[in-house]
């Protein structure tokens, strides 16, 4: 349980008089915590090691304000990617207390604060700097099962109309915003990087099941490879790792499905 | 990329787990279908040789490590359905976790029954 101590709040406190009752009148509740961040510097040590930041945040901040705290105030060497800090740009995946995670959706209070949070890249890409990976065999993947709809026939003069139920068997795998949460968290894309990885079979997913989309049957070809869905073992890491709650191994087993009886 | 390997353990959850697992017993048996492939072979070198190194079996060690034998075939058999049915039923993924407890109960009293079988043998001496 967080520590709190009551006389420290995160702005002034408002000038306008609320009575007690009324809620989030009170103060936001404080406490201390250890940032444990894995470091890599490759211009100054071979070796990667953990940097400790005690830091003083509160009952509102995620990992991403302790991390933004300590890059501002305390080293501005400690380097991570962010965008938008909201969840939807998917640039600050990293592992957090051992599991991948959103920095900015992952509230502190959330965690055991006693102990050191530790806060690692995501596995299974190359590390460039601290918590920054490169994610260029995650895109490759990506761009490999044509993420595009194709369509040849003429375009109608208004729409390409889909049913609702049409639209249900792929509204999952829309939701995807590629922060590779899930692939990175696969034990057999740690080990195999030439496995394109859940997140690209999701977005494959994403166009095998749009009525609207007619190449669905080059994508189950690409992904009917040795490195392609028969790889996945199943171990429900994706699913754990999604920030956006997309069923993963279940659209991967909803391909391996397509590809055996080749009915989309 | 770093020489180090990356700082702590992955923390997967019931998946990943089953998953290890699944390796550490497939690896244990196949251990097994080695050494069994070539004791089972020496009948056909001469019989004396085989009863000899069947013999050399009979010792409460051994009869430990045929009981771990058999809770990894279990454990290796009752999860493989599992994965079985996270492919191809539709609603597998969905209670693969509530699979997984199913196998370990299955494995727990199949495991049971049969140590209560094997150990009086083991350590009996006959």
């Amino acid at each position: 349980m967080p520590t709190e101590t009551k006389d420290e709040s995160a702005e002034p406190a408002s000038k306008v008089e609320l009575p007690d009752s009324v809620a989030g009148s009170g103060e936001i509740p404080s406490f201390d915590i250890t940032l444990r961040v894995r470091r890599y510097l490759p211009e100054f040590y071979d070796e990667a090691y953990w940097d400790d930041f005690q830091v003083t945040m509160y009952g509102t901040d995620r990992v991403l304000d302790a991390l933004h705290k300590v890059k501002w105030e305390m080293d501005g060497s400690v380097s991570f990617r962010r965008s938008c800090a909201h969840g939807v740009c998917g640039s600050d995946a990293m592992r957090i207390n051992g599991h991948n995670r959103l920095a900015c959706k992952v509230l502190l209070k959330d965690l055991n604060t006693s102990k050191p949070i530790t806060v690692e890249p995501i596995k299974g890409l190359p590390v460039e700097k601290d918590l920054i990976v490169d994610m260029e065999p995650f895109f490759q993947s990506y761009r490999e099962i044509m993420p595009f709809l194709m369509n040849e026939s003429a375009p109608p003069s208004k729409e390409r109309l889909q049913s609702a139920e049409e639209r249900e068997r792929f509204d999952d795998t829309t939701k995807c915003i590629l922060c590779a949460a899930c692939t990175s968290s696969c034990p057999v894309f740690w080990t195999d990087g030439q496995y394109f990885g859940p997140a690209a079979i999701v977005n494959a997913h994403r166009f095998i099941f749009d009525s609207r989309d007619d190449a669905g049957d080059m994508r189950l070809e690409v992904l009917n490879d040795k490195e392609g869905v028969w790889r996945c073992r199943t171990t429900f890491n994706c699913t754990d790792a999604c920030p956006r709650g997309i069923q993963v191994t279940k659209a991967i087993s909803e391909v391996k499905q397509a590809i055996l009886s080749r009915k989309v | 990329m770093s020489k180090t390997p990356a700082g702590t353990l992955y923390r997967g959850r019931e998946g990943q787990w089953s998953w290890v697992g699944h390796r550490i017993t497939g690896v244990v048996i196949f251990f097994f279908l080695l050494v069994h492939v070539l004791d089972t072979s020496l009948v056909r070198v001469s019989p004396e040789a085989y009863n000899a190194v069947i013999g050399a079996y009979k010792n409460p060690i051994m009869g430990l490590g045929e009981a771990g034998l058999v809770a990894a075939i279990l454990f290796h058999a009752f999860n493989g359905i599992r994965i079985i049915l996270v492919d191809f039923w539709k609603k597998g993924p969905q209670f693969h976790r509530q699979m997984l407890w199913i196998v370990l109960a299955v494995w727990a009293i199949t495991l049971t029954v049969f140590l209560i079988r094997h150990l009086p043998n083991v350590f009996g001496g006959h």
